[in-house]
């Protein structure tokens, strides 16, 4: 059921610009919304990141994954189970950037039969990466619209993207990857009956949401062309507090601009926000050096213990029987 | 005439589940796969709410009538509290990583076994709830309500989750799932509903100092009892001290190891380590007061954890000693390692633990002044201090269980295997990937060690029990060693029905037997009481030398007759 | 008593149950792999797929277990094999559906599964008086499989409850045996009970 609501959720997402983005209603599409939408992330973003960071932590309880610091001829693993910050910013440089948990999943095992397979399990760490990645490529490359003049990483990485020289515009590598990535996610989800049980509205939707705006994205760039120079110029006007709508820009653009606009807003009330959540992860932004250093529990509070003189004076005359040392007599 | 269907097709009993939502699929309480409930009486001991008689079999459990306004208050609080809980119940993108990381899950198959679900199952009432999309569109947005059946389903899967750790160590945003089960614990807490096997346990160590109540005149005369048999093994009769001031280090150990074979081996072991270390130094003391390594108030609540966690350094302090020694054991381990000195500010009388046998500081517990028995051993045998002859464990062919708790929340893995390595000369690795911090639960942990959940026990086993079995296949193994007193327990009854032919036992309990004391006589058994395989044949040997000395002087003195 | 009838079928069909043997024996993939999805039919249908991985015996021993047991329970019936030899195999299967969420029906009804696939496979020779005649004594085998898996299933379910005895027995043995609180019985009438209590009064 999940699926459809989500898919039928997007598609209304995008006849809703299509048919209210004419004349003045381009204003809306094109200037109010997304300053709404950036506003809205903007103020989520913070309302949820400070939300976690004022909840207190009250145990440090990392994941270990290999051996702890201790003896000196022992050797440690300070990655998988660092003793101080340094270790831990590895550790999260690792988990952020490399996915490196997902990882785990795929590491090489003894399996039964002569040969060695271990690829099943890497499929959710590629497609992860690949989706993530060619997200932030895209995301870069967009940087041409609004900065002027266009910074020269930019056109280094869209020489890199475009690699192939195939098609004219060149096709970029970036946008088809993140494509497919983005619809094997949501195939496993749909194939994997395991998955498929666990798996939310909530889950579809973004998916749903990101392969509408990347296929606007590419619908724009090779078959329903739109004025580039006008869509520059609408974007440098946002960018600079300056909005203008210019003529003649095609709907197609409005489509994109109003995926990306709920996208962002959306993105701070849902799941997506692990990108945030991340970082906060008790297991592992924490080094495992309790017993070096004391971690203080801001809202520890006295309990009530069974004391030494109460259990004495529960057992003292059977303590004494077999002479254990008693406080009194 | 109506169709009948072929004989196949009417044959064909059609097992296979409705086709449901989760969140539309009531748990069936079935014999074997939850735990009995907790009783009044063991309520009123601690001060647990709503003591009652009730079973989870029951279709009432009793509660107050303002159960659900209790739950949710609950709930919001520990939102407040923990930022591990609010942060878990936030990002989850149920990928999927974790789904068949679970023991439970792999050996039952039942979907909700799987981690994600598991703590979706609280996750949809914190939706349903606490969020303004879960309010309005419900189910759509993941959301529930919270209701009987809802709160039914939480104990059961609650009590069916082992707080292993083993999901977190694969979800790429570290959501540890034993950290949502402790949550989850804690408000079927506050309505009364825990199981006899955890709250039982909590009102004996609370009251005598351990899970089973043994009262100081007993524990004493157990240890006691374990100095004889030491004696009768040995010909040296140890002669422990109890609650004893002015000792420098207190020994703390799981009271499983004094009351239940075969962890009353592995207590032995301890035993006989001391006595031959006090020739070199030590001044060491056991207590009764703090004779619970185990802490089942962890399984309660963190509040339950930090009051009888309290001994432990209250009798440090009571007695002055300067730094404290624990036993193999593992939740008492995470406790220690990442809870106890978080609870309670260590008192100023420890001081950096230091081995008075060999001088090494313990850096690494500088601040909290306790340091693991593999530890202490571990450095006793790299400086050469310790007198041993692995051959006495040559009947055993030893493979090494890592526990949950020491693997991942400690990170545990090399002090063992070292001691390991120096007492017995045939050790075999199970597969990588159920080891070190892949290792597999024994299936029983976080209270559910008890008989009546012994289907479930046995399927949560089956993962480890596989590897166990590999091993046994591949290398002859018969020997689980592990450091944890749960452990010895329950992987006995593991191997007992999956792989019968493979013992348990601590690893103390193999370095009792390899350790040689001064002055002891000849071994023929091991702790045990087992004889060694090759004691009979030697005896063989030396009767047939006896009969051939007999026989040659025989041969002599008629060779002398004759002359 | 088991044992004889089954030497006995062995005595009754001896060189004929060769050829049936061969045809099971080419389509015993087919056969496997239909009888491992007829076993699987009885789990929930969402861990299904998990469960069809037997790619890793260590990730999923569920699948491990029993396909391997079933593989050696095949080859045993069709060979003839005694019960003594096709135990082992069975009891692999049985020891982890007893402890699964089955009644004992269900988790014993995948034997006769076995039926209807080697009827399938067999197909098109039914028709060949020897075939026919070697397929009812297999079917009867099969049956007498069912009884056998039947005792297998008991031995894992009062394994079970020796378990848990053993258990609670152990939680205090030692005590009561440190206590002397368990009295023996006097050899002869008359003399005193030997029990002391010294230690725990």
């Amino acid at each position: 059921m999940g699926v459809w609501v989500s898919f039928f959720a997007v598609i209304v997402l995008i006849v809703i610009p299509w048919v209210g983005a004419q004349g003045a209603g381009q204003y809306l599409f094109g200037i109010v919304i997304p300053y709404v939408a950036v506003l809205v992330f903007i103020l989520g973003f913070v309302y949820r990141a400070t939300k976690w960071a004022k909840t207190p932590v009250p145990f440090k309880i990392p994941t270990t994954g290999g051996q702890m610091k201790s003896l000196p001829w022992i050797k440690s693993n300070p990655l998988d189970n660092p003793s101080n910050n340094a270790g831990v910013i590895a550790r999260m440089a690792l988990e952020v950037l490399a996915f490196r948990s997902l990882f785990r999943n795929s590491k090489l095992e003894l399996r039964e039969g002569p040969k060695l397979d271990y690829a099943s399990n890497k499929w959710l760490w590629i497609a992860a990466l690949a989706f993530h990645y060619t997200f932030l490529v895209v995301f870069i490359r967009h940087f041409r619209l609004f900065m002027e003049p266009v910074p020269g990483f930019v056109g280094l990485l869209e020489s890199v993207d475009g690699f192939m020289e195939v098609g004219l515009p060149r096709l970029m590598m970036s946008s088809l990857i993140l494509l497919l990535a983005a619809l094997y996610l949501f195939l496993r989800r749909v194939a994997v009956p395991q998955l498929r049980y666990i798996s939310l509205a909530a889950d579809y939707f973004p998916l749903f949401l990101i392969i509408g705006l990347v296929s606007s994205g590419i619908l724009m760039r090779y078959f329903i062309r739109v004025d580039i120079t006008s869509v520059k110029e609408l974007i440098m006007g946002l960018v600079s507090f300056r909005p203008t709508v210019p003529e003649g820009i095609g709907v197609i653009f409005f489509i994109h601009l109003f995926l990306l606009s709920v996208l962002i807003a959306y993105f701070p009330f849902s799941k997506l926000m692990h990108a945030g959540g991340v970082f906060f992860s008790p297991t592992r932004n924490l080094p495992n050096d309790n017993r070096v250093k004391r971690h203080i529990n801001p809202w520890n509070y006295p309990v009530k213990v069974h004391t030494y003189s109460e259990y004495e004076d529960d057992f003292r005359e059977k303590m004494k029987e077999v002479g254990l040392p008693v406080e009194k007599e | 005439m109506a169709k009948v269907g072929s004989p196949e097709e009417l044959a064909r009993i059609d097992y296979s589940p409705p086709k449901k939502s989760w969140m539309d699929i009531p748990p069936e309480f079935r014999e074997g796969r939850w735990c009995y409930g907790s009783k009044a009486k063991d309520h009123a001991v601690v001060g647990l709410p709503n003591p009652r008689a009730w079973s989870p079999a029951d279709e009432d459990w009793k509660l107050p009538d303002n159960w659900k306004e209790i739950f949710l208050e609950g709930m919001r609080e520990r939102l407040h509290k923990y930022r591990s809980f609010q942060l878990f119940m936030d990002i989850c993108v149920r990928c999927g990583a974790c789904a068949d990381k679970c023991h439970f899950f792999i050996g039952s198959g039942d979907p909700k076994n799987m981690p994600v679900l598991r703590a979706e199952l609280l996750r949809s009432i914190y939706r349903g709830e606490f969020t303004t999309a879960g309010k309005i569109m419900g189910k759509l947005a993941g959301g529930r309500k919270l209701t009987y059946d809802v709160f039914k389903e939480l104990f059961y899967y609650f009590f069916q989750c082992t707080e292993c750790r083993r999901c977190s160590l694969f979800c790429p945003y570290g959501i540890d799932t034993a950290e949502v089960t402790m949550i989850g614990r804690e408000l079927l807490n506050l309505l009364g509903c825990n199981i006899d096997w955890i709250t039982g346990p909590v009102a004996n160590c609370y009251r005598t100092g351990n899970h089973l109540g043994i009262q100081p005149h007993a524990y004493h005369s157990m240890l006691e009892f374990f100095c004889e048999e030491i004696e009768e093994i040995t010909g040296i009769l140890p002669e422990p001290s109890f609650n004893r001031k002015g000792a420098e280090i207190l020994f703390i150990t799981p009271s499983g190891d004094v009351f239940a074979d075969p962890g009353t081996f592995t207590a032995m072991g301890y035993i006989m380590l001391f006595h031959y270390l006090e020739g070199l130094g030590l001044d060491l003391t056991w207590s009764t007061y703090a004779s619970e390594g185990g802490n089942f108030g962890f399984f309660t609540s963190h509040e339950m954890a930090k009051r009888l966690n309290a001994k432990m350094y209250a009798e440090a302090e009571r007695l002055g000693v300067k730094f404290i020694i624990g036993g193999e054991c593992g939740h008492m381990w995470r406790v220690c390692n990442q809870y106890m000195d978080t609870f309670w500010e260590p008192p100023k009388s420890l001081e950096t633990p230091v081995s008075p046998i060999t001088g090494t500081r313990f850096e690494h517990a500088k601040e909290h002044k306790m340091i693991h028995i593999c530890e202490f051993t571990a450095d006793l045998i790299k400086h050469g201090k310790l007198n041993l002859d692995p051959s006495r464990n040559d009947p055993y062919r030893v493979t090494f269980h890592d526990s949950c708790n020491t693997a991942r929340g400690m990170g545990f893995f090399e002090e063992p295997r070292y001691v390991l390595e120096n007492i017995v000369n045939h050790f075999h690795e199970m597969p990588e990937s159920t080891i070190r911090e892949q290792t597999f639960c024994c299936g029983s942990g976080s209270g559910l060690n008890t008989d009546e959940f012994m289907d479930m026990r046995m399927r949560g086993a089956l993962p480890r029990a596989n590897a166990v079995q590999y091993v046994h296949d591949r290398h002859d193994v018969n020997l689980l060693s592990c450091i944890c007193a749960i452990d010895r327990a329950t992987l006995t009854t593991l191997t007992e029905y999956w792989v019968p032919d493979v013992e348990v036992s601590g690893v103390h309990e193999l370095l009792g037997n390899a350790l040689i004391l001064e002055g002891e006589k000849k071994r023929t058994m091991n702790l045990r009481g087992e004889e060694f395989p090759w004691v009979e044949e030697e005896e063989e040997e030396e009767v047939e030398e006896a009969a051939e000395e007999v026989a040659d002087e025989e041969a002599a003195g008629k060779a002398e007759g004759e002359e | 008593m088991m044992t004889i009838v089954f030497q006995l079928a062995r005595a009754l069909v001896p060189d004929s149950f060769m050829s049936l043997e061969k045809i099971l024996q080419d389509k015993k993939p087919t056969i496997l792999q239909g009888w491992f999805e007829a076993i699987l039919e009885t789990y929930p249908t969402d861990t299904r797929r998990f469960l069809k991985n037997k790619k890793d015996r260590f990730k999923n021993p569920v699948a491990h277990e029993i396909s391997q047991g079933m593989e050696g329970i095949f080859d045993q019936v069709i060979s003839g094999g005694s019960p003594d030899e096709i135990s082992p195999f069975l009891e692999r299967v049985v020891k982890v559906r007893a402890v699964q969420d089955f009644t004992p029906s269900k988790a014993l009804a995948f034997i006769f599964e076995l039926k209807s696939l080697v009827r399938a496979a067999l197909a098109a020779n039914l028709k060949e008086p020897q075939i026919h005649e070697d397929l009812l004594s297999l079917e009867r085998k099969i049956d007498e499989l069912g009884l056998l898996s039947l005792d297998l299933y008991m031995k894992c379910r009062e394994k079970i409850y020796e378990l848990r005895v053993n258990e609670v027995k152990n939680r205090v043995g030692r005590l009561l045996e440190r206590a002397n609180m368990i009295c023996g019985i006097p050899e002869r009438e008359g003399d005193p009970e030997v029990c002391t209590t010294d230690n725990l009064t």
